[in-house]
């Protein structure tokens, strides 16, 4: 059963429509990919799902659930958004650390302040919260940066910078895990580390749509793929099938691109 | 008693309406400042809806009366007329039209108490609004400062916007602001002596008194340098303050 479906979204800046009938599913443990060159509505693709931009058409449901209707305002109330954006958990091309708090503390502190709102946190804080540095812990621990735990992140590399955001996006268990260019802020030799990660994730059987310019790494790592230009999907498929093998002609003409380097 | 303890007695009693004053304009314009600041970035416009629905429904690009409604944003726009008026205008006659004024427009005549109360209330009140105008200039740059990023990491975390100003905007706001803060506090130190013009009696009002005549004493010069011992005594007791606060938020960039 798919978790996520996604259905006719439109989105336009001012005069400009940079999305245009976006619809695909994904299903429980798969990766999506999406590629695609710059302005082609990837990125906003995934703002729209974590709702840091709105739709202007279409719905988002996950697990069946309708969570966003652009024609219905009652899905679109800033309390109840605050709540569905915990489906999606979000890593960012630049990282966005915290920088005045340590690895651990970023990865923590989104649940510490939601355990607030438990109606048991007062009794058991001290529980609570311990149980939370645990589970911060081995997230990092899994990040292998059980070292750095105490790290700001301006003492850490760009490639640790990404792995504690992965943790910090992990920390909420959101049944989708979303990446913007995860690795694309990165020197090259620290790629390696961040894609090593996601690959792990893949392994076991995450929900992922990453948005990559890493085609072979998309092409080994993704179930599926979509191919992105001018704001509409021009092919999805399977990930092997749409790298190695395109249908359309757009697509094949992007992969030349790349290949070419 | 001899010249000296005499004139540093009514220094002091001077300079503690001075402090007096800076501390009450501090008090109330970092907090009111922060709500100028937040109001001037406001972004509610009351009609963006209905024009964009309108334009969209027609399906046309929008002219000069639909941009100005877009565009149209009351309290960012109040705000920003506030801090033109306040930054724009001498703080002198700020506070000659607020101690003076009310006494000849209204019915029951002056609403300020009697005496050095009612001087130092009303000295208050303008220092307190034309200081948050400029306090207010300076958060903006220190939230506008920190990256968008900031915030959307936050949102996505499913953080409330309360949330996400205390735990993730505050304190690099706070690092950002603390030398133009720096700055204007210690003009604020100094500029309480212009409340003088309403005859409060702050510390460079003492020490001018000895050279007019006040305590037996007439044509002491003095006194009047010895004031400014005073300012520079605390202002630099302040930029130790400020350097060690900077210090302390120097352990992450």
């Amino acid at each position: 059963m798919a978790i996520l479906e996604v259905h006719h979204i439109e989105k336009h800046f001012g005069a400009t429509r940079v999305l245009e009938d976006i619809s695909f599913d994904l299903e429980q443990g798969q990766a999506l990919a999406i590629i695609g060159s710059s302005g082609s509505g990837k990125t906003t693709l995934l703002r729209c799902l974590n709702f840091l931009e709105k739709p202007d058409k279409g719905t988002i449901s996950v697990a069946s659930n309708l969570i966003f209707d652009a024609a219905d305002p009652a899905t679109q109330r800033e309390s109840e958004v605050r709540k569905k954006r915990l489906h999606f958990g979000l890593v960012f091309q630049s990282f966005n650390l915290f920088p005045q708090y340590t690895a651990l503390k970023n990865v923590t502190l989104a649940r510490e302040l939601l355990a607030q709102e438990q109606p048991d946190f007062k009794e058991n804080k001290k529980k609570i919260l311990e149980e939370i540095q645990a589970d911060g812990r081995d997230l990092l621990a899994k990040m292998g940066l059980s070292e750095r735990a105490g790290h700001y992140p301006s003492q850490l590399s760009g490639g640790q910078q990404q792995r504690v955001a992965i943790a910090r996006a992990l920390a909420l268990h959101p049944d989708i895990l979303c990446f913007d260019e995860p690795t694309s802020a990165l020197d090259p030799e620290l790629t390696g580390e961040v894609l090593r990660v996601i690959r792990e994730l893949a392994e076991q059987r995450t929900t992922m749509i990453i948005v990559t310019h890493e085609m072979a790494f998309a092409r080994d790592v993704a179930d599926q793929v979509i191919f992105m230009d001018g704001g509409v999907i021009v092919e999805q498929g399977d990930a092997r099938q749409v790298i190695e093998h395109p249908r359309e002609e757009r697509t094949r003409q992007f992969l030349a691109r790349y290949a070419e380097g | 008693m001899d010249a000296l303890s005499v004139v540093v007695g009514a220094l002091n009693t001077g300079f503690l309406a001075t402090l007096k004053l800076f501390l009450v304009t501090l008090v109330g314009a970092l907090p009111l400042g922060l709500v100028v600041a937040f109001g001037s970035m406001n972004r509610w416009a009351p009609f963006a809806g209905l024009a964009h629905r309108y334009l969209r429904r027609r399906d046309r690009k929008p002219g000069s009366i639909a941009r100005l409604l877009i565009a149209f944003m009351p309290i960012r726009l109040v705000c920003r007329l506030l801090v033109w008026v306040i930054r724009g205008t001498p703080l002198m006659l700020q506070l000659l039209i607020i101690f003076y004024i009310p006494g000849y427009v209204l019915e029951g005549g002056s609403p300020w108490p009697s005496g050095e109360t009612g001087r130092f209330l009303a000295a208050a009140a303008a220092f307190i609004i034309n200081y948050a105008c400029y306090f207010s200039v300076i958060y903006r740059g220190g939230i506008e400062g920190v990256p968008v990023g900031q915030q959307e990491a936050g949102q996505v975390l499913g953080m409330t916007k309360a949330q996400i100003f205390r735990h993730v905007t505050l304190l690099q706001m706070v690092k950002r602001i603390v030398p133009p803060m720096s700055n204007e506090i210690i003009t604020l130190v100094k500029d309480t002596s212009i409340a003088r013009i309403i005859s409060f009696q702050e510390v460079i009002w003492a020490g001018y008194a000895f050279l007019k005549g006040s305590h037996g004493y007439s044509g002491l010069v003095w006194p009047l340098f010895f004031t400014g011992i005073y300012f520079l005594v605390f202002n630099g007791l302040l930029t130790i303050l400020f350097g060690w606060v900077e210090r302390k938020l120097s352990y992450f960039q």
